[in-house]
């Protein structure tokens, strides 16, 4: 089959590899229908996520129709079923999935024992991502072998496209859960940092739990103006102060509520001395992550507010001024996403017409042109936002 | 690194047969290829500026070899970095100060100006490359000028804003 394969930093192929097959009776074999290009897969196409290894397969936003079904997953699927796969690989059965926290599942870690040692505690298997996190095959690939298949999918109806159910998998869920993680009351201003999909589904969540006003900050335009269809007031960061807008549209107080959907590769600019002291020492490996968003979240979030985060960091960051978010009374929740916690819930919104997430796909490709949209994607060419592959 | 070198994957993982079409063109792999030769370049000048200077005739200037090697680095360092357009334009800047410093030293009244000339003939080759992968890349990766693509009829709400913003069920 034909898959996009992870070959170094910068370097990924469209290779033909062999095909998955059954490896234990809890797993199953989809036939990938749509796969999507994740913000998060370019911080492993720049090699800033630590584990990876040459030849692993790249994708964690996959839907597909199932084609094989091993012996102790029968019960909850058959072949012909049309399944959306979370990008965190859980059991169903462990302390933490029983409590919903199942992006940290006990058991779904192939690499536990390495993850145990970096991590002090193992969190769960991802599709698609580093060794850390058990180096799964990921779905951009024309098949994909699902493990614990029985309790990782999400089933979805015929009657809505692949376009309108395939975020239900990553992003969807990822800017729900960082708007949740705010618990948003109807006075609240929430400032969401950085409109890629993420950002834009945080943004589109923040309007559905009934925040007062969003504030949506980038530097891109057409990220901007996609941000103010949502519903988002924007500030361009490379034109206008944050701090002063954001002081400006809350009275002075600050937003109550902050959610950044940057991460670890946040903008350099000459205006933000502290953004080039980060990407100098990401160079040469002084500092893994730059963490600009943190820091100024912390500095303009109203005192007793939340800051969420929902972008990628991978290990290492300087100069956080905790002692300001100590002071400040600020609350900080964070976590890679507990997609099946909120799919439910969201799949029923789809289905009723309250959102239709395909509004942020911009780009559908080919699975081979799959290497020139990492590209085109990462240095936002063609306006592009959100790239969808059809193997 | 040994646990990540023993984290082998499942027998049943997919194995590349043959490898296909990929994300770095020749401008990214001559970026890569000149940061490195800018690395050892800027190693060489640091630390063995004095070997460096006899050879070109260039004694008593030690100093400016050492500062050259450190730039060398610095360029080679960004010129490796997931965007090297920045590098290879500093790399063009430093080869103009190379040019201009060889070309002193290769109209001195020494038997070595023979080894100096040398040297500038390979900084003016090595010039043209840099020019040539800086040309590549922003051709390849530049963002085109403009506002870009307007998305303000992409609110993803089928009933509408109002209808969202009352939407808490």
């Amino acid at each position: 089959m034909k898959a996009l394969v992870w070959h170094g930093k910068q370097d990924i192929r469209c290779d033909q590899v062999s095909d998955p097959g059954i490896e234990d009776p809890r797993d199953a074999i989809i036939k990938v229908t749509s796969c999507a290009i994740c913000g998060s897969d370019l911080h492993l196409f720049h090699n800033f996520i630590p584990a990876m290894k040459n030849g692993d397969i790249m994708g964690h936003e996959m839907m597909g129709e199932v084609v094989e079904v091993g012996s102790e997953a029968k019960g909850k699927l058959k072949k012909g079923d049309r399944i959306v796969v979370p990008f965190t690989i859980i059991c169903g059965q462990c302390d933490q999935c029983r409590r919903g926290n199942f992006s940290v599942c006990e058991r779904s870690n192939r690499n536990k024992e390495m993850a145990d040692k970096v991590y002090g505690h193992s969190t769960a298997g991802l599709f698609g991502y580093t060794h850390l996190t058990g180096g799964y095959p990921g779905g951009q690939a024309e098949y994909l072998r699902v493990p614990f298949a029985d309790a990782t999918h999400i089933k979805v109806p015929d009657n809505l496209t692949d376009e309108q159910v395939l975020f239900l998998g990553d992003i969807f869920p990822t800017g729900w859960q960082a708007a949740a993680h705010c618990d948003i009351e109807p006075t609240d201003t929430v400032a969401v940092w950085g409109c890629g999909p993420v950002g834009q589904m945080a943004i589109r969540s923040a309007i559905l739990l009934g925040a007062r006003q969003v504030v949506a900050i980038d530097c891109i335009p057409e990220r901007l103006s996609m941000a103010q269809a949502g519903g988002a007031i924007t500030i361009n960061f490379e034109t206008e102060s944050v701090i002063e807008r954001l002081n400006d549209l809350t009275s002075g107080k600050g937003p109550e509520k902050c959610i950044d959907a940057v991460g670890l590769e946040s903008h350099v600019s000459m205006g933000q001395p502290d953004t080039l002291l980060d990407r100098a020492k990401q160079a040469v490996m002084m500092e893994s992550d730059r963490p600009h968003v943190v820091r100024e979240m912390i500095y303009v979030c109203r005192p007793g507010g939340i800051i969420s985060i929902p972008g990628v960091y991978s290990g290492l960051v300087d100069k956080i001024p905790l002692g300001i978010a100590m002071n400040k009374g600020l609350s900080f929740r964070m976590g890679q996403t507990h997609v099946n916690r909120w799919t439910d819930d969201l799949l029923r919104r789809i289905e009723e017409g309250q959102i239709d997430p395909s509004f942020v796909i911009t780009h559908t490709a080919r699975l081979e042109d799959g290497p020139e949209m990492y590209k085109m994607f990462r240095d936002k060419q063609d306006s592009c936002i959100k790239v969808v592959l059809k193997p | 690194m040994n646990m990540l070198m023993k984290s082998a994957r499942s027998p049943g993982d997919p194995r590349v047969i043959s490898t296909g079409p990929g994300t770095l063109a020749s401008p990214d792999q001559l970026a890569r290829g000149l940061g490195w030769f800018s690395i050892g370049l800027g190693m060489l000048e640091l630390f063995g500026a004095h070997r460096v200077a006899r050879t070109l005739g260039l004694e008593g200037s030690e100093w400016m070899i050492r500062a050259c090697g450190a730039r060398e680095i610095g360029s080679g360092v960004a010129c490796l970095s997931v965007n090297p357009a920045p590098g290879v334009a500093a790399r063009i800047a430093g080869d103009a100060l190379d040019i201009a410093t060889l070309a002193v030293a290769a109209q001195q009244d020494d038997p070595r100006r023979g080894n100096a000339q040398l040297a500038l003939l390979a900084v003016l080759g090595i010039t043209v490359l840099d020019v040539i992968c800086h040309q590549g890349l922003t051709a390849r990766h530049a963002r085109q000028p403009g506002p870009g693509r307007d998305y303000r009829d992409r609110s993803g709400f089928p009933k509408g804003l109002a209808h969202a913003r009352n939407a808490q069920v």
